[in-house]
């Protein structure tokens, strides 16, 4: 017998929906910027393993020579990126939705053998609710890197007016790392998190679009089978 | 129950319809949302060019500043370095308005006044007024910074000294070079920064020609686009003088 269940809030499903073409551009419009000093490598003195970015990234994605533009959408669009997870934020917190999402004392234990299920090393998979315990601690360092990158991105836009900002950070070029390697981490997360969705099925997946899950209530019929054994 | 449950219950849906209902009304809803935010978009990339970018952009420039003018305060100072702290090898980052025919022999510092007046001043008698000198992290449009070494004459010493008080009352500083190639305007508050200086020394020499000897503008609390080399006029108005960058897409006020 199928049930249908309410998982997510409409609210919830806005920001969500809302927030990805933001972050998208948010991104799109910063590499745009980091083109015109595209100085960041990953590698140790003269070694470079994976420089920031190679020419056939630019190239292939037109995004040489547009520094302007990149600044003034990056500006323009920081204001409906931030107003938007500041929404999230309050709404989680005022609803109690906040429940589901921060991690708890059994998280970190319990994230450890999600990620063991997920790589086929554990067979079973500790108790999910709403999000399991790896999602509750990505969820939740995705929000505190999405106050990082305003915390920086201030830190870079005003040094002067907001010192103590670019203070906290590090100093200016501290803070242009920083804002950098957020914006990496929100591309690897997204990676994986497509990948988990498409490996978490369509029910899950739309259950981000409707809202509602269906549940399969599946007869109890174990016990029967262990009384038929002598 | 649901109340959308008990109304499905009272059409006779079964779950399986009411699942298939439900989802083909939310996914529509969705991809309606989808095809809006693509098309504004489009359409917001397809605005008229104000100055180098579409102009919704231009405008949200001019909302930032009007935003961040109210954090700017002459008291928020630039951080500044030791000595020891500056590049010797300064970068070049440019030669707009630096043409080869410049005549500095014979270079003043013209000043227009409000009343249309002019003054002519010589370096060295900038030279004769008291020094500051601003050793801070130079910060490039582009991305880069460099600790580098500046003196000169603070721009407020400068309006004391010639008596421009009248036209520090007005709302822009407009600076040219010589050769009109390149021309920058700049916000009062930020001209009258402490930072701010007419300068002509860099590494506690005369400033070299491709870092605009024999006088340029140090402005600590801009981008370097602002930072004018070679001034040859200064001039002041209550409207925005017209500003190179500016005109190629870049914000106007560009403030840090």
């Amino acid at each position: 017998m199928k049930r249908i269940v309410k998982k997510h809030r409409l609210a919830i499903r806005w920001f969500h929906w809302v927030n990805f073409p933001l972050l998208a551009i948010m991104i799109w419009s910063g590499i745009l910027i980091y083109w015109a000093n595209d100085v960041y490598k990953l590698g140790w003195g003269n070694k470079t393993i994976l420089k920031f970015f190679p020419q056939s990234f630019y190239d292939a994605l037109h995004i040489p020579y547009k520094l302007a533009l990149g600044m003034a959408m990056h500006f323009f669009f920081m204001w409906l990126f931030f107003v938007n997870g500041l929404l999230y934020v309050l709404y989680t917190f005022i609803s109690g939705e906040w429940r589901y999402l921060l991690p708890n004392r059994h998280s970190f234990k319990e994230a450890w053998l999600v990620v063991l299920h997920d790589l086929h090393l554990r067979k079973q998979l500790p108790p999910q609710g709403k999000y399991n315990a790896a999602q509750r601690i990505v969820y939740s360092a995705i929000i505190v890197m999405g106050f990082g990158s305003i915390v920086t991105g201030l830190a870079i836009y005003k040094p002067t007016q907001f010192y103590w900002l670019c203070a906290i950070c590090g100093g200016y070029e501290a803070a242009r790392i920083e804002h950098f390697v957020l914006m990496i981490g929100y591309c690897l997360f997204f990676i994986i998190h497509v990948i988990q969705v498409i490996l978490a099925g369509w029910n899950n997946f739309r259950a981000m679009v409707t809202g509602f899950d269906v549940v399969k209530d599946t007869p109890v019929l174990s016990e029967e089978i262990i009384d038929d054994k002598p | 129950m649901s109340k959308n449950m008990r109304k499905a219950k009272m059409k006779n849906r079964t779950v399986e319809q009411e699942i298939r209902r439900r989802t083909i009304i939310s996914f529509s809803l969705f991809f309606a949302l989808l095809l809006l935010g693509y098309f504004s978009w489009r359409w917001l990339n397809a605005q008229p060019d104000d100055n180098g970018v579409p102009k919704p952009f231009r405008t949200g420039y001019e909302m930032n500043e009007s935003v961040f003018r109210n954090v700017f305060s002459g008291n928020h100072l630039a951080k500044t370095y030791s000595k020891d702290k500056a590049v010797k090898r300064v970068r070049v980052n440019g030669n707009l308005g630096l043409s080869d025919s410049f005549d500095y022999k014979h270079w003043k510092l013209k000043v227009v006044r409000k009343t249309g007046d002019t003054l002519y001043i010589s370096l060295n008698e900038l030279r004769t007024m008291p020094k500051t000198e601003v050793i801070f992290d130079f910060k490039c449009i582009e991305g880069w910074s460099q600790v580098t070494h500046w003196a000169g004459v603070r721009f407020s010493d400068f309006v004391k000294k010639y008596n421009l008080d009248p036209e520090a009352t007005m709302k822009y500083v407009g600076l040219v070079t010589p050769d009109k190639g390149y021309y920058v305007g700049i916000d009062m508050p930020s001209m009258m920064h402490p930072q701010t200086i007419l300068c002509y020394e860099m590494n506690g020499q005369l400033l070299p020609l491709n870092q605009g000897f024999p006088l340029r503008l140090i402005i600590p609390v801009k981008y370097g686009i602002k930072h004018l080399k070679r001034i040859g006029t200064l001039y002041f108005s209550n409207t925005p003088p017209p500003d190179y960058w500016a005109e190629q897409g870049y914000d106007y006020y560009s403030g840090l």
